[in-house]
């Protein structure tokens, strides 16, 4: 048994520490987000966050992730609460096959984390390593802009009535 | 889903999953069924797809439950769901959410042949707007009956039949089973052009939610109950046959449950997703295989294109060439323009899940073609057609013919030898490298003369490709079943028939030129697997057409925009000409140095889309390769009923051409296709996309569908080179311009 922490809450699952944590994921946990591109870390279809950084999760070990907080784009929200990365890829229309999608997203959110207001290049630099085969660069830019843009608002606003930014 | 401290109970998950699929396989609609067995003919009087499918409910049926609506044209991410939803909303007097759509479903929907070929607003969006036209209008003429007032006075609104003084009947309350099981009539009462209210505007796309929140999307998505997992073994090259393997070790490893060896066809079945792969690779290396090298070598393609036997199909011949010695030499051309073969490149792996159980057979496919590839599978498996179903959902994007039908054959194929059990198969990245069919290789020749005013006077075009349709057709065209011990064997490759053509689509420039001859030089060997890629020829032909007009543009002192208007009498081409130059600013454009701008305009398969585009790019000469800097494009693509879907689909068709042309040519040895991943097949990622793609539509309320998907292929492509060849003074006439290329022709 293998103990992760995923999207928020503690599972247990008792695949091979060999497996790769994106078949736990898909196969296991039956989770959709993350998906299968090339299995080589060459596309980042499968990227998702442990403790807040973005991995390949096709070419990590689940057993290297015991106690690990995962992230995949199921936790960053729902359409009843969208994250503010899948709101602005929404509004912007940020998709065509959306295959890559996920990937793209938990890329932009691990940068927003970190840079809470990126620069055009800065993004573009960042979701490098994450392939989109259908063209939707310019769009997917704009969105995680415009996510980032609005979390800032919804950071200011929280300051504003001293809560948290949720 | 995972619930705090406990495990998670696959079996439990599994049975929910089951549920949800049950409602998956309803009957199948009496309609589609009925307009099926009528064997009726195409009536060519009817618009869009009605001509093969013309029962009303056949595409529309409303209930107590709401209106659904059916389309054979599948979603493949380029949002046809949602234009098709607009077009029936609009014609119903409905918003768009109170439609249910139901796409490609053998069992369900009508057979549209293959979502290809930028047709779908053409075949369903026609059709489903027609046949919501004259259903509304039955509508309407039941409520007169029953409300006794005149049709005049009735209007349709919100899903009733509204009379004067706010009487209303619910659609639901007007249409019982048969009420729309009428044929259609040739001609529809069509809602005003100059009064839509759905139509024309940017709705969002029904499906982008499901993609951001992680529900269920995708065939890679599904997980029916009691599914295993399936991975072939491909063989290393084309050629190669199976020796032996010692696979009783293979089927000791954990979760395997079953080896599937026929001929050469190799497959393995486990519990779990991962247990397949595993065991996948360890049959892999226990797998002996005989191959020989009988690939041409890449270095000599093109010699080789030319020496094989070709077959010559005439495109065009207009007036008779001029007295060539007449012409001065400066304004006489030639040019000779090629590409590499294209592979499709699908992100996502193709994947389908079959269910073989009590002599039948159901697959989930992300298919561009449910009945096509029924009747394929039905051959292969040897079960009548009506034994077969076939369901498409959405895969990754495929641009074409990639591995997606070979997927679901490879799910058939193995699920018949594991009755009773869903098996899910999907590629490894490798296999939808190595194994789709890719777009052929391309060569054009063509010269061009132009008289003292600057005006073309003579165009001689011939173009050299393969096939760029091997599509099935027949179990043959599966390549799966090549493999198998009794193998089979695709039928000899045919050129497509013009106008809309294969390696001859705009082969034939649509300028007024008086003396032309085009032809194509059709190869039928074909050492690499070919079939459609997106815009099949018109990428290499418009490339080199648009190429050459801003050589002859150069040659005669003219602007490349003034003088492609000088040979344009087309007033809609004329218009998206205009609108790209002017709000890229084509004529205030200052070039920095190292900068330079490149135009193009085509329409796409000379009969559909129009677009322009201009390009700015910036190459720096110790760079790696020409920098898109800014990209507009305009694009008519006739009535446009979801302006932002037409901008996402040019902005993508921009960029993917792009990555085309900057960057990719399948590479191979002598045996063995050598382009197996992301490293050895680059492909445009952030840092190369352009700065900014703004897309300009000219919307054409009234007109017919035009489509758009391909439109943008070979337009991108030959404005790059212009605008790298405006940058650097070098005219790069070979694909990919990669920084090598650039680099070789600087030096020389």
């Amino acid at each position: 048994m293998i103990a992760l922490i995923l999207n928020g809450r503690s599972v247990e699952v008792d695949d091979e520490p060999r497996t790769p944590l994106l078949y736990v994921l898909r196969d296991t946990l039956e989770l959709n987000g993350a998906k299968f591109g090339c299995g080589l870390g060459q596309c980042g279809a499968c990227t998702v966050l442990v403790d807040g950084a973005p991995v390949f999760s096709c070419v990590v070990p689940v057993g290297d992730l015991a106690g690990r907080r995962i992230t995949t784009v199921e936790g960053l929200g729902t359409r009843q609460r969208p994250g503010a990365l899948q709101q602005a890829f929404i509004e912007e229309q940020a998709a065509q096959c959306g295959y890559c999608t996920a990937g793209m997203i938990l890329r932009a959110q691990a940068l927003l984390e970190r840079n809470a207001s990126p620069t055009d290049e800065q993004i573009r630099s960042a979701l490098e390593p994450n392939l989109c085969r259908c063209g939707t660069h310019i769009r997917i830019v704009r969105a995680v802009r415009r996510a980032a843009r609005e979390r800032q608002r919804a950071a200011a606003d929280g300051v504003s009535r001293l809560g948290g930014a949720g | 889903m995972a619930v705090t401290g406990l495990k998670v109970s696959r079996r439990a998950v599994l049975s929910r999953a089951g549920a949800l699929v049950v409602s998956f396989a309803l009957a199948p609609s009496l309609a589609a069924a009925a307009a099926r067995s009528s064997g009726e003919a195409a009536d060519r009087s009817l618009p869009g797809s009605l001509r093969s499918t013309p029962l009303l409910d056949s595409w529309l049926r409303i209930d107590a439950g709401g209106i659904t609506v059916f389309t054979g044209k599948a979603e493949l991410g380029q949002g046809i769901k949602t234009a098709l939803i607009q077009v029936a909303a609009e014609e119903l007097a409905v918003q768009p959410q109170a439609i249910t759509l139901v796409t490609a479903d053998t069992a369900r929907t009508p057979d549209e042949g293959y979502t290809a070929g930028s047709l779908s607003m053409e075949d369903s969006g026609t059709a489903i707007m027609n046949a919501a036209a004259q259903a509304r209008e039955i509508m309407i003429a039941l409520a007169s009956e029953r409300l006794h007032q005149p049709r005049r006075d009735l209007t349709a609104g919100q899903g009733a039949v509204i009379a004067p003084g706010g009487r209303r009947i619910a659609y639901a309350d007007l249409v019982s089973d048969r009420t729309l099981h009428v044929r259609a009539e040739p001609r529809s009462p069509l809602g005003n052009p100059a009064h839509r209210r759905v139509m024309g505007r940017s709705w969002p796309r029904v499906d982008i939610p499901a993609k951001v929140f992680g529900e269920r999307a995708f065939v890679q998505d599904l997980r029916l109950a009691g599914m295993v997992h399936a991975r072939v073994v491909r063989p290393p090259s084309y050629g190669a046959r199976l020796r032996s393997v010692e696979s009783a070790p293979i089927l000791r490893l954990p979760g395997v449950l079953h080896v599937v060896r026929n001929g050469s066809y190799l497959a393995v079945v486990a519990r779990r997703e991962y247990q397949a792969v595993v065991a996948m690779e360890a049959l892999s290396r226990a797998a002996r295989w005989e191959e020989s090298a009988n690939l041409p070598q890449q270095s000599r393609l093109f010699a080789d294109f030319l020496e094989w036997p070709s077959r010559e199909v005439p495109v065009a011949t207009r007036g008779r060439p001029p007295d060539l010695r007449r012409l001065h030499a400066a304004t006489m051309l030639e040019a000779e323009y090629r590409r590499g073969y294209l592979m499709h490149g699908s992100i996502g792996p193709s994947c389908a899940v079959a269910h073989f159980d009590q002599g039948a057979l159901t697959v989930w496919t992300q298919t561009q073609g449910v009945f096509p590839l029924r009747r394929a599978l039905a051959e292969l498996i040897g079960l009548p057609e009506s034994r077969v179903r076939c369901i498409q959902v959405e895969g990754a994007g495929c641009y074409g013919h990639n591995g997606a039908d070979d997927a679901a054959a490879d799910a058939a194929l193995i699920a018949e030898q594991v009755p009773g059990r869903p098996v899910r198969v999907q590629w490894m990245r490798a296999d939808e490298h190595k194994w789709e069919p890719y777009g052929s290789a391309m060569l054009a020749r063509v010269r061009g003369a132009l008289d003292e005013a600057g005006r073309i006077v003579w165009w001689e075009y011939r173009v050299w490709s393969n096939t760029h349709s091997t599509r099935p057709g027949g179990a043959g065209e599966l390549m799966p079943a090549w493999y198998l011990e009794r193998p089979l064997s695709p039928p000899a490759p045919r050129p497509l028939p013009l106008p809309a053509g294969g390696g001859d689509r705009n082969a034939l420039p649509l300028y007024r030129i008086p003396s032309l001859k085009v032809d194509y030089r059709f190869v039928p060997r074909m050492p690499l697997r070919v079939s459609a890629l997106r815009s099949l020829g018109a990428h290499l032909n418009v490339f080199a057409i648009e190429s050459f007009m801003d050589e002859l543009a150069r040659a005669a002192r003219l602007d490349p925009v003034e003088f492609r208007l000088r040979h344009l009498d087309d007033p809609r081409a004329v218009a998206v000409i205009r609108a790209a130059a002017e709000r890229f600013g084509w004529r205030e454009y200052r070039r920095l140095a190292g900068g330079g701008k490149g135009f193009a305009f085509a329409r796409y398969k000379n009969l559909a889309a129009y677009l322009a585009i201009a390009v700015e790019v910036s190459v720096d000469h110790g760079g790696p390769m020409p920098r898109v800097l800014r990209v507009v494009a305009a694009v008519d693509s006739g009535e446009a009923v979801n302006p932002d879907g037409i901008r996402n689909q040019i902005e993508g068709g921009i960029i993917q051409a792009l990555s085309w042309t900057l960057l990719e040519s399948v590479r191979f040895d002598r045996t063995r296709i050598t382009s197996r991943d992301w490293a050895s097949y680059p492909i445009l990622r952030f840092s190369a996309a352009p700065h900014s793609v703004e897309v300009v539509v000219l919307n054409r309320p009234g007109q017919p569908f035009l489509g758009t998907g391909e439109a943008a292929q070979g337009p991108a492509a030959a404005a790059l080179a212009n605008a790298v060849a405006d940058a650097t003074g070098l005219r790069l006439r070979d694909l990919p311009l990669s920084g090598d290329r650039i680099k070789g022709a600087m030096r020389s």
